[in-house]
């Protein structure tokens, strides 16, 4: 399955202002839904999301099961090098996905 | 009836399919007033869909993408090979399905179609129906139609299926005794509950239905209504649901298709 | 799906059978019957002040700076867009640290935490979250003088008409 869609403009003026989008594949169990015996399902959520601009941190998201399955994020950061936007992110089960976009700033 | 009306009755290939033909038009919805279940949504849903940046049914149709170029099966083949680029090649496919099957002698649906040529030609296993890869390259040769008017085609085998799905549309059944008719043809001006009744176009299918929280099929969106009209579900991939279909993309003709959509 | 907005149609099989036993009658649909099974506590706004004062402390809150923008009524309470915004330089002498968003009648107050910097240029994020049921969302910024400012926004959350069965 598609991990997620990241959008990060490929160039920018520096110290201009730059949204980053990333939208991920995830089913965000929220803990509460119950199967076909009303038993819940366990809870699985992404419960950290970080972004790194060549390696410091500029934003980063606690989140909690009210998050939507396939969730959205949206922010902001200022372009002030070329480089490469690490986004990564963790499960409940420990996993950490990892994405990368890189950014030419002129 | 007179001898003319036998002739007549007997041309148009069966008494039932003219006194179908005939209650279906008198309900139809006229061309001017056809508009896609798009149009009654929030602002917001649309903004969802419009943007291909959070549209989350874009996860699937990328998914698609990359299936699209991956060998599969005991013929190593992938669907690249022979249908080359898909935004050249399916452009518009979507929009004239479902469409007869000679083999079958029967219409199958576009993802009847994609299992078709996974067992003949890429000689692999069909993919589960609603499984997240037969959702995903359906969506992505879905894709290829937006924005591609809905045009049944004039193939007169399927006439027979396209009149079987007129009357299961108009038929009342369920322990609501509704048909889907009475909704969607009489009453899509009005609202059930707190959602607006659509016109029931599927313009955009496969799509990412928030209630579902995932991407579904047209097949899941009619279960979910005869499971509401307390009527028996048929299993997926029933030829019912085939006819159906082709009778609603028929009454559909003139929209432009929207896959991947997103609708409450 | 949020179990506490539809008892209803979370029915176990088990217990649906012993009930018609019971009732001596064979009702065909999920939606006929109020039977209540598992609901799990939800929040009440007792529980989201007490998760908000959990996380800022008995720091006075004032409104204002910050802006939490949810639609009013939404279609579906599975994907509810949400944004919100502070208005702030973002510079390393005035910028906000983060913003908290909390909800009161899910089954958990919280529903994230943003963390910004100076380098983020603008302390504004988009999401999209759930709402079991209508109810008042509530989001307070944290400053780096120390201040705190909150928005709040009342959201009715509309429910689908016919419901799926659990598969």
């Amino acid at each position: 399955m598609a991990r997620a869609l990241i959008n990060v403009p490929a160039k920018a003026k520096r110290g201009q202002l730059i949204e980053i989008k990333a939208l991920i594949s995830h089913p965000m169990e929220t803990g509460y839904r119950p199967d076909i015996n009303g038993k819940p399902y366990p809870r699985d959520i992404i419960n950290k999301f970080v972004c790194a601009y060549n390696g410091t941190e500029v934003f980063c998201a606690d989140l909690h099961p009210a998050i939507s399955a396939n969730p959205f994020l949206s922010f902001f950061t200022v372009a002030t090098e070329s480089g490469t936007l690490t986004l990564t992110w963790t499960d409940d089960g420990g996993k950490l996905y990892v994405e990368k976009a890189n950014i030419i700033v002129e | 009836m007179s001898l003319a009306a036998d002739r007549l009755v007997a041309r148009a290939g069966g008494f039932f399919l003219l006194f179908a033909f005939s209650v279906a038009l008198a309900a139809e919805i006229p061309r001017g007033e056809r508009r896609s279940g798009y149009t009654f949504m929030s602002r917001e849903t649309q903004a969802m869909q419009d943007d291909r940046t959070t549209n989350p049914g874009m996860l699937w149709v990328l998914e698609g993408e990359a299936m699209w170029d991956r060998k599969e099966g005991a013929a190593n083949r992938s669907c690249a090979q022979c249908h080359r680029n898909a935004a050249k090649s399916m452009k518009g496919v979507a929009a004239r399905y479902p469409a007869f099957d000679a083999k079958l002698h029967r219409p199958v649906d576009l993802a009847q179609r994609i299992n078709i040529c996974r067992t003949a030609r890429q000689q692999a296993s069909p993919l589960a129906y609603e499984s997240k890869e037969l959702l995903a390259l359906t969506a992505y040769v879905a894709a290829q139609s937006q924005g591609s008017t809905i045009a049944p085609t004039n193939d007169k085998r399927l006439t027979p299926f396209r009149s079987a799905g007129r009357d299961f549309f108009n038929l009342r059944q369920g322990q609501l005794n509704l048909s889907c008719a009475q909704c969607h043809d009489d009453n899509w001006r009005g609202r059930l509950a707190g959602s607006a009744i659509t016109q029931a176009h599927p313009t955009g299918y496969p799509l990412y239905r928030l209630e579902w929280q995932t991407m579904g099929s047209l097949q899941r969106r009619i279960r979910n209504c005869l499971i509401g009209m307390r009527a028996e579900p048929f299993e997926y991939g029933a030829p019912n649901y085939v006819a159906l279909e082709l009778y609603m993309m028929w009454r559909a003709r003139g929209l432009p298709m929207d896959s991947p959509a997103v609708r409450p | 799906m949020m179990v506490e907005t539809r008892p209803k149609t979370h029915v176990s099989r088990a217990t649906r059978r012993e009930f018609l036993r019971a009732a001596g009658r064979v009702a065909g649909g999920i939606g006929l019957m109020s039977v209540v099974t598992v609901r799990p506590a939800s929040a009440t706004p007792d529980t989201m002040n007490k998760a908000i004062r959990g996380v800022i402390g008995e720091a006075l809150v004032r409104t204002g700076k910050i802006t939490l923008d949810v639609p009013a009524l939404v279609e579906n309470g599975n994907a509810i867009p949400l944004s919100v915004s502070v208005d702030s330089p973002m510079t390393e002498a005035a910028y906000v640290r983060r913003v908290h968003v909390f909800n009161e009648k899910n089954p958990q107050p919280y529903v994230a935490t943003f963390h910004f910097s100076p380098r983020s240029g603008r302390a504004k994020v988009s999401t999209r979250i759930r709402l079991a049921d209508s109810q008042k969302l509530v989001a307070i910024a944290e400053l780096s003088d120390g201040s705190f400012w909150s928005d709040s926004v009342d959201v009715v959350v509309t429910l689908a008409a016919c419901l799926e069965e659990p598969r």
